[in-house]
């Protein structure tokens, strides 16, 4: 059995830290061990309100989890009682700390409406249930090409700020115009573009059959 | 084939599950999954899922036994109880799952109660069946592989 991790290793010498959100304890024990087999770091919660505790958006200062581990992927059910998977996305999407996180949704229902609007909302992928190692698999592909895509872009992005810094360096006006700011970029690598990676069709016209 | 009297009878056990419809796919999935760290991981999950289900089930016994008749909620439990059920690959259970649900969204009380009563009659005669396709796979001993084909 492949196992995704050698997929991991070649491409990213650290382990994946994934936090997973869902109300059903049978669930979460079995994505649990979907991620693990795949060389993820797991922590299950049972709620989005657990899961913005855990992230540290209740309130609470840190944007690390209890454990100190960042967080590079949250997967959420959709159906939850209290906060839906959908609402938990939003309130990460609209998080400064947290937006460039990818949210993964899992719903055991195929609702199309449902799909446009998590994907809308800027989920990265939209899993129907029960979740296959085959999916995650898939999942663990798609963040390490774009882990790899985001460090060549890194790069690019630093050398474009030195060329900025050569042009500024003979002004004396520190509000001259440059060819391009750099101030956007902060001190965080995150290129929007990545994130709207467009669904993979076969999620999208899966019918399952189960509902 | 195997040589294993006690492992040949474990594979046709296995088999007759698939045969005869009360598993499905979601449960080759979990196989797949177990290994030499978690050699019991399909057991677990299984026990996991009746433990955990059997609060839905008193639930829905005692929202039908309500009046008036709340179909929201027992489609919403139903639901919850649904989304077990496949995870697992209980693939009778799931379908009369679906009936209910189909029940509620049409206002049928008499439905509800039929089909909840066949589905508590699959739920348990699935759980009688894994239980003693879990002895049987203690007293055959460690499998070498963790996963067979289909």
């Amino acid at each position: 059995m492949v196992v995704a991790g050698e997929v991991l290793q070649s491409g990213s010498s650290q382990e994946l830290h994934v936090l997973a959100v869902d109300d059903s304890y049978v669930d979460r024990k079995v994505i649990e061990k979907l991620l693990k087999i795949s060389s993820c770091q797991v922590t299950a919660v049972e709620s989005g309100a657990r899961a913005l505790q855990f992230l540290g958006l209740d309130g609470e200062k840190g944007s690390v989890g209890f454990n100190g581990l960042k967080v590079n992927l949250i997967m959420t059910d959709y159906s939850m009682p209290g906060m839906t998977g959908y609402e938990l996305l939003k309130k990460i999407k609209r998080s400064a700390a947290f937006r460039e996180i990818p949210v993964v949704i899992m719903s055991s229902e195929n609702i199309l409406t449902r799909i446009d609007s998590c994907l809308e909302e800027g989920a990265e992928e939209f899993l129907v249930k029960p979740v296959k190692l085959s999916d995650i698999k898939r999942l663990m592909e798609d963040c390490v090409t774009r882990g790899e895509t985001e460090e060549q872009e890194g790069r690019r992005v630093h050398k474009r700020k030195l060329e900025d810094d050569n042009l500024n360096s003979s002004s004396s006006s520190p509000l001259s115009s440059s060819p391009s700011t750099t101030a956007s970029f902060g001190c965080d690598i995150s290129i929007p573009e990545l994130l709207s990676s467009p669904p993979h069709p076969s999620k999208r016209a899966k019918l399952h059959d189960g509902d | 084939m195997e040589r294993n009297p006690l492992r040949r009878q474990l594979q046709m056990m296995r088999k007759s599950f698939f045969d005869q419809g009360y598993l499905d796919d979601q449960f080759v999935q979990l196989e797949e999954l177990q290994d030499e760290a978690n050699p019991n991981f399909v057991e677990e999950v299984v026990t996991l899922y009746y433990r955990d289900s059997s609060r839905l089930i008193l639930s829905i016994e005692q929202a039908l036994e309500r009046k008036p008749f709340d179909f929201n909620k027992l489609d919403a439990y139903m639901h919850q109880f649904k989304g077990s059920s496949s995870s697992i690959g209980a693939k009778k259970v799931k379908a009369e799952s679906t009936l209910f649900r189909e029940y509620c969204k049409s206002g049928n009380k008499e439905g509800c109660m039929r089909c909840f009563q066949q589905l508590k009659k699959e739920y348990a005669t699935l759980r009688k069946k894994l239980e003693a396709y879990f002895q049987l796979a203690r007293q055959a001993g460690p499998m070498e592989t963790a996963c067979r084909p289909k």
